[in-house]
């Protein structure tokens, strides 16, 4: 590099690093893990609403927060699901095959 | 006003298996991400920027949560206990104008010039003096609120779960440590989108069981009303210049000190912010990232006032020597109160998460800063990339162990909000003043970026230190000491570097393109990419319609 750092430089090698760059072919697409943990969290919290006892249900303002709560947990994880599968992760954009994955 | 933070020992949550379970699952699944994501980090720009390819929604709600730390989410409840519906003013004058002028005016600039962080656009468009003083200011101001962070966590848990301080600290750190080591900004990124939606699903419950037990809006309006004054519940009233208000401060000073100064400083010029913008796969995207958190950020003050001022009618004393609970317990009180196990390990989860996310925010872009523009332009120049990979992931491991030096420092504040609110008006507001005269001024100088950037900071500092701490002008508070900080850095930073310009060379016009309002560069040449002509993904009306919706929100608290 330089004395001199111009934005030339800077925009060739970003320019180059993002054609060398793995992101965009490898990262997973984490709308499945929204909706995974959100499912499982929803049954969960739903459960302990079904079993609510009366102690639980006074302490909250008379509402069974468990079973709404849940219940909107579960919803939220479905509809990331379902957009996961109406709209699936965009195919990779075609990468070399990769020699050098983090060595030296 | 300096007293500790200490949350008052009864506040314990009586949490069960059914909550720890909750907690636990989480844990695995933060830790899952960063193992799933490490193998995407191929180059720097994968570990430093997630290789500029995200799409926008992910970026954009990465955007606001980063910024809905739990520092944030306890201090805006703690504010709304303290002062009231004035707490409204940092979401909608303070956060929604800058995110929306980030978006459609300063964005084209960022992402254009393809700079991997805001101090290299200040090497860019000044010189390495502006760029080397910006990069530490950074990089200090960043281990400085991790380390908040990191310490307010050890309180809460501490206070809520029994867990030693010393476990606490060590687990979060551990946890955000090997995250980021791991996948680099793509795992935080991620790690703050899904903490975004944990983070509403604690709020919510707590907002609606708040709300239910003092009788609804209309119940909580009457009972502050007639326990705190007519002001309590509106967001203007009482504010004329002269007039007193709990605030301590002036429709002049919330204008211009928060919503122009220390709110365009923030969401501008804030690397831990603009990082995750950067990050986004094309322009269109970059600038849609701040646009698409606008809207959330005008909402989400409903979720933590209106717990602060449930508060403050269950627990009229709260703050005060009359009580052992702080403004800040404000939430960890009502999660008490009013949750059952299941949602209280929901909450628990989503407060841990919200500690975890506003600390990985900031290690996030400490280690791009301190990697991409101190070591790799000054120290250890012209490797190959996958050192500074490797540095990346050690100087990560160094900003966490650091952050918890700077923890304690966080402990002598009484209002937390109010103490980052102060680090902001230091840090960023100077740094705002400097990119907004470069950005928009063609003539400013080379050498005016750095004597700004120190004259700016200086005087902030001089304001809070020597003026407001000693008493020189007697401001009525923290909140309204920041403000008036945060004109003076302003105004110090202008005057000087507007000086120094008329005396020194500007730099050729060549130079200046795709960096000066006016020019272009050529990565802003880029066709849209398909589909982002749709209308709702036009960044004009995105924006413009997160500004007429947050002033429209004012009304209903105007009159």
């Amino acid at each position: 590099m330089s004395d001199h750092y111009s934005e030339d430089d800077l925009q060739k090698e970003i320019t180059e690093l993002e054609t060398k760059s793995a992101t965009a072919a490898r990262l997973f697409d984490i709308r499945r893990i929204i909706g995974g943990l959100f499912v499982v969290y929803g049954v969960i919290v739903m459960i302990a609403g079904f079993t609510a006892s009366d102690a639980d249900i006074e302490k909250a303002a008379g509402v069974n927060i468990n079973l709404w709560t849940g219940l909107g947990m579960l919803i939220l994880g479905l509809l990331f699901l379902l957009w996961l599968w109406l709209r699936p992760t965009p195919p990779p954009p075609a990468v070399p095959e990769d020699k050098d994955a983090s060595t030296p | 006003m300096h007293t500790p933070t200490y949350l008052a020992a009864e506040l314990r949550l009586p949490t069960n298996w059914l909550d720890y379970t909750i907690l636990g699952i989480y844990f695995l699944v933060v830790l899952g991400i960063g193992f799933a994501a490490r193998r995407s980090v191929k180059t720097s720009l994968d570990f430093f920027l997630s290789g500029r390819s995200l799409p926008a929604w992910v970026t954009g709600l990465a955007f606001i949560a980063a910024n809905l730390g739990a520092t944030e989410i306890l201090g805006m409840a703690a504010n709304s206990a303290q002062y009231g519906v004035y707490t409204t003013h940092w979401y909608w004058i303070g956060a929604i104008p800058a995110m929306v002028f980030l978006g459609l005016v300063m964005m084209p600039f960022y992402y254009g010039s393809k700079v991997r962080s805001v101090p290299e656009f200040l090497l860019l468009r000044f010189d390495k003096a502006a760029h080397l003083l910006s990069s530490i200011l950074f990089a200090a101001a960043a281990i400085l609120i991790a380390g908040v962070n990191l310490y307010a966590l050890a309180i809460v848990v501490e206070a809520l779960l029994g867990w030693p301080q010393w476990v606490a600290i060590v687990v979060a750190g551990a946890f955000v440590l090997g995250y980021i080591t791991l996948g680099g900004l793509s795992s935080a990124i991620y790690n703050e989108v899904l903490q975004f939606f944990v983070i509403l699903a604690a709020l919510i419950p707590i907002t609606v069981l708040g709300l239910k037990s003092v009788g609804g809006w209309d119940g909580l309006s009457d009972q502050l009303t007639s326990a705190r004054g007519d002001n309590f519940m509106t967001a203007w009233g009482g504010t004329g210049i002269g007039s007193d208000n709990p605030l301590g401060a002036n429709w002049l000073t919330i204008v211009l000190g928060l919503g122009f100064v220390l709110s365009f400083g923030y969401w501008t010029t804030n690397f831990a912010e603009v990082q995750r913008a950067l990050s986004a796969k094309n322009l269109s995207a970059a600038q849609r990232t701040p646009l698409i958190a606008a809207f959330p950020k005008i909402f989400i003050v409903f979720l933590v006032m209106i717990p602060g001022l449930v508060a403050a009618v269950l627990v009229p004393r709260i703050g005060t020597a009359g009580s052992d609970l702080q403004y800040n317990d404000a939430i960890p009180y009502l999660m008490q109160q009013l949750l059952p196990n299941g949602v209280l390990g929901i909450a628990v989860t989503g407060l841990l998460a919200a500690f975890m996310a506003g600390m990985a925010a900031n290690v996030s872009s400490f280690n791009t800063v301190f990697t991409a523009d101190i070591w790799q332009k000054y120290v250890v120049k012209d490797r190959e990339d996958s050192y500074y990979v490797r540095f990346g992931r050690l100087i990560t491991a160094i900003g966490v162990l650091a952050s918890i030096g700077t923890a304690f420092l966080a402990s002598s504040f009484s209002n937390i909000m109010a103490y980052l609110q102060t680090l902001f008006s230091f840090f960023n507001v100077p740094m705002f003043v400097v990119f907004i005269i470069g950005m928009f001024w063609k003539r400013a100088s080379m050498k005016s970026g750095f004597w700004g950037l120190l004259a700016g900071t200086t005087a902030a500092m001089v304001n809070y230190f020597y003026i407001y701490e000693q008493g020189v002008i007697d401001i009525p508070s923290d909140q309204g000491a920041n403000f008036v900080s945060a004109i003076a850095g302003f105004v110090a930073g202008a005057v000087v570097m507007v000086a120094v310009s008329l005396f020194t060379a500007p730099k050729p016009q060549a130079e200046l393109q795709g960096l000066v309002y006016g020019t272009r560069s050529p990565g802003m040449a880029e066709p849209p990419a398909e589909g982002d002509d749709a209308w709702y993904r036009k960044p004009a009306l995105l924006g413009w319609g997160a500004v007429i919706l947050a002033a429209a929100c004012y009304i209903p608290f105007s009159f």
